[in-house]
């Protein structure tokens, strides 16, 4: 049941774009047609979970140990830019049509706070290996959730007549701030 | 403390540092590394007009072939040289393309719903399926000028999108998000190599013409002095106007929208009169080819269909030889159309125009005999087209028809053709009612024959042009409709004295729907002859395509032609096409040239890729709901006739040509009377000359975009 509520949590009260206001540049750029957002999503998904089990790994045997707490940001950018590096070439021998269809992704999340951010948060909130994979996998579902919603939208608003200071970025922060405002009716749901 | 951090940062990237370092030579991916030096020249906007998903991908694609050295979109000249000069490709090779708009609005195609909440053109559709009458045409809420990230897009005065050649970069955004695909990104190949389809702006004459020239566009053309680009229109589809804008039976007049106001438009008559122009004028216009791409191509036969196959071969960048059996090339077009209708010096000047295209002619040489499928291939062609045509007669089997003086119509025009002497006597009697028949009626009328014509059925039913047949009573021809030939007489030197035939009257329908013509008994009648000469049909001699053992590698048909694929025209051996009468049996000039255009397509494909793509819409038959009757408020205005240029004796005494060409103002008036339909529209009013576009005559592809 914990786990239930975990995975409910970090979709849908604590999604990391629409509640913690994460990763906004590729929730904003790849959001344009629902194929790229799909992709875009399941590559944060596949990177976000191996991250956080490797950072979860570090900081427990390498940094709290050694109370090397405040190294933490700087020691998980390391990590996770390395590992998106080296999955890049893992794929790219191993499964090329999966590289393919991931395209520019894969680099991209590289510098994407989300990923970061998850990997963070399972530490501030001392979560368990296990609890650490779940949580991580919820939460790029989350984010390609919200990623999903808003090409959907931004599809639709192609067809629709709109204001030129308005088109491409601009409708989509309102957007964005729309979603979130609706998201907010999750809170009190599960904690 | 800062010892430990500085050693667990340390520690940490040294370890990344190590696996990278292993993971790169261990999972090492061999790349081409042109990819990057292409990357490097593009102009790094990941904008995907290229239509790949960034430039890196575009670079991938260059090298892999999949692309050329224009991907680039928004790059520029310099770009597409710079990339050509990476990849070692000559730049004359890339073929500029633009967007080009496929419908020309028009009055009749109303709006019939307009939803004021959403005017965009792909919302209009999804909702109500258009908002116009034309379930093909454009919308006109100009959804590809918004997209347009060029600005090269504006919506023209009657409501479509007009393209900016200037600033378009073709980079397939309008044709994109337009829902009804009357946008599209053409080049020159897909210019020639375009079939029609159902969803093209098709009028009905466009639908009707066995060529598929886009009539109604160089009407227009031609409306405005454009004369240039007007046979630029033409020459996408045919490589004939001069001859066939004599000979065509205009089988697109009879489908004319404005026969049902007063009479069709004199669609052959501009057709011959911009044709005219040109030759008279002196200077043959420029006929845009792609550079030689190595690949040789034999074409059998020299008539309509070789000439039209090898001309959009060269046009395409191939190297086409023409193998010909008789002496000079042109086929039917000159050893069985008479002089008077279409004189050797025009034909000569159309074809010589088509050959300094760098078209290789090899004369005298005859197939089966002089060379095979097999020997062609030995010598480097990579396919072969066949269209040596239907030379062979249909005989009747008749007491006497082995009497001197009895031959075929086509070997008495071959005769004069090639000015031997046809040794016709002074009562000539054609037995037949086609075309071949009043050519040899006429031209023995021209060589002081009395003429009698046999027809076995009524005037009504002859199968030749209605103008011909005039044509021949004006000049004297004699004519016995409903008659039967029975059999020849012939003196004590075998020549032939009389032709005896039975009276026919019409019985009863037969298949064809036509009444059946029934002897009367005891009609028998004699006509007195010295020469007869037989014209009743037509079939190919395909004695050739068999070898000692009596087989044949190419499927044949019962009719005698040969079998291939009707979309491809491809035979039973891969390499090998066909088209014209040796594929249709007897049938038009133009019929002919539009499938030597489909022929040079179809080899195209399968030398370039492989595979010959065919569209799923094709247009085969005419499209019903473009078949309306109901015009509103169009004013009368009479139809141009065709000068004659010789009357009396000098008509019937010399091969002089009987038609001429139309006047400057007949032509004028003419070009006028076409209303420009479309598939449901049509304009109402004169065409007003649009503001910035001259009257001078340029072939330019830009400038012609543009005036779309």
């Amino acid at each position: 049941m914990d786990y239930f509520v975990l995975i409910i949590a970090a979709i849908f009260v604590n999604n990391i774009v629409l509640a913690q206001y994460l990763g906004n540049c590729p929730f904003i750029g790849t959001s344009k047609d629902t194929g790229v957002a799909m992709g875009m999503g399941f590559a944060v998904v596949f990177v976000a979970t191996m991250a956080a089990a490797i950072t979860w790994a570090v900081q427990r045997y390498l940094l709290a140990p050694n109370g090397l707490d405040y190294l933490q940001t700087i020691a998980f950018i390391l990590v996770i830019a390395s590992l998106v590096q080296f999955v890049e070439m893992f794929l790219k021998k191993i499964i090329p049509p999966l590289y393919k269809s991931l395209g520019i992704f894969l680099p991209l999340i590289t510098t994407n706070c989300a990923v970061l951010g998850i990997a963070i948060i399972c530490q501030r909130e001392e979560y368990s290996l296990l609890e650490t994979v779940i949580f991580s996998i919820a939460s790029g579902v989350g984010f390609m959730l919200a990623l999903v919603v808003l090409a959907s939208i931004r599809e639709r608003l192609d067809m629709a007549r709109i204001p030129l200071s308005m088109k491409g970025t601009p409708i989509a922060l309102i957007l964005a701030g729309l979603m979130s405002l609706a998201f907010f009716a999750f809170k009190g749901m599960a904690a | 403390m800062i010892e430990l951090s500085i050693l667990a940062l340390f520690g940490i990237g040294f370890t990344a540092a190590v696996i990278l370092a292993v993971a790169s030579k261990v999972l090492y991916v061999y790349e081409d590394p042109r990819i990057a030096q292409v990357e490097a020249v593009l102009a790094g906007a990941n904008c995907g007009g290229c239509g790949f998903p960034g430039c890196n991908a575009a670079a991938v694609g260059v090298v892999e072939g999949k692309a050329g050295a224009d991907v680039c979109v928004v790059g520029g000249p310099e770009v597409m040289a710079n990339v050509a000069k990476v990849m070692g490709l000559e730049l004359k090779e890339m073929e500029p393309r633009l967007a080009f708009v496929d419908c020309t609005g028009g009055e009749r195609a109303e709006e019939v719903y307009r939803y004021e909440g959403v005017l965009d053109c792909r919302a209009q559709h999804q909702l109500y399926k258009g908002s116009k009458m034309c379930p093909e045409g454009c919308l006109g809420f100009g959804t590809c000028v918004q997209a347009c990230p060029f600005d090269a897009i504006r919506m023209g005065p009657n409501g479509y999108p007009v393209v900016n050649p200037e600033r378009c970069v073709a980079c397939g955004t309008c044709a994109q998000v337009c829902p009804r695909n009357v946008i599209s990104i053409n080049g020159f190949t897909d210019d020639i190599t375009h079939l029609n389809e159902v969803n093209d702006c098709l009028a009905p004459c466009r639908q009707r013409c066995p060529g598929q020239i886009n009539i109604p566009r160089y009407i227009e053309q031609a409306s405005r002095g454009d004369y240039a680009g007007a046979l630029e229109t033409i020459r996408e589809r045919i490589p004939m106007p001069l001859s066939i804008g004599r000979v065509c039976p205009q089988p697109c007049e009879t489908q004319c929208r404005r026969q049902h106001v007063d009479k069709s438009v004199g669609i052959n008559m501009i057709k011959r009169y911009v044709a005219d122009w040109e030759m008279n004028s002196g200077v043959r216009l420029p006929i845009e080819c792609k550079p030689d791409n190595g690949h040789k191509v034999a074409v059998v036969g020299g008539g309509p269909a070789g000439i039209s196959c090898a001309f959009f071969l060269r046009r395409l960048g191939y190297q086409p030889t023409i193998f010909e059996r008789m002496p000079l090339l042109g086929g039917q077009l000159r050893y069985g159309i008479p002089e008077y209708r279409l004189p050797k010096k025009v034909l000569d000047w159309e074809i010589q125009g088509i050959l300094d295209l760098g078209i290789d002619v090899r004369t005298e040489v005859k197939f089966g005999i002089d060379f095979t499928l097999d020997s062609l291939s030995e010598e480097g062609f990579e396919a072969t087209f066949l269209g040596f045509g239907a030379w062979a007669n249909t005989q009747v089997s008749i007491e006497g028809d082995d009497a001197k003086g009895v031959e075929t119509g086509t070997e008495f025009l071959t005769k004069v053709g090639l000015s031997v002497e046809t040794g016709i006597g002074k009562k000539v009697v054609v037995i037949g009612g086609g075309n071949t028949a009043i050519d040899a009626a006429r031209t023995s009328v021209r060589l002081g024959a009395d003429v009698t014509m046999v027809y076995r059925r009524t005037r009504d039913e002859m199968p030749a042009n209605m103008e011909e047949i005039i044509g021949a009573e004006d000049e004297g021809v004699k004519f016995q409709f409903l008659a039967a030939p029975n059999k020849f007489l012939k003196d004590e030197k075998g020549r032939v004295t009389h032709l005896e035939f039975t009276r026919m009257e019409l019985g009863e329908p037969d298949a064809s729907g036509r009444r059946r013509p029934v002897p009367i008994e005891g009609s028998e009648t004699r006509i007195e002859c010295d020469t007869v000469y037989m014209a009743i049909g037509q079939k190919p001699d395909i004695d050739c395509l068999y070898d000692e053992n009596k087989s044949c590698g190419l499927g044949t048909t019962r009719w005698r032609t040969v079998e291939a694929d009707k979309d491809t025209l491809q035979t039973a051996l891969p390499n090998v096409f066909v088209g014209g009468d040796l594929f249709t049996g007897p049938d038009l000039v133009i019929t002919a040239l539009g499938a030597g255009r489909r022929a040079a397509r179809s080899i195209h494909h399968y030398l370039s890729q492989g595979e010959i793509p065919i569209p799923q819409n094709l247009q085969r038959n005419m499209i019903p709901y473009t078949l309306f009757k109901d015009l509103e408020r169009v004013v009368p205005i009479e139809r141009a006739q065709m000068p004659h240029l010789c009357h009396g004796d000098n008509r019937t005494c010399s091969f002089a040509e009987v038609e001429g060409t139309i006047t400057t103002e007949d032509f004028e008036r003419e070009t006028c009377r076409c209303m420009r339909c479309g598939l449901t529209c049509y304009n109402r009013t004169e065409q007003p000359e649009e503001e910035g576009i001259s009257k001078t005559s340029t072939n330019s592809k830009k400038e012609l975009a543009s005036r779309i």
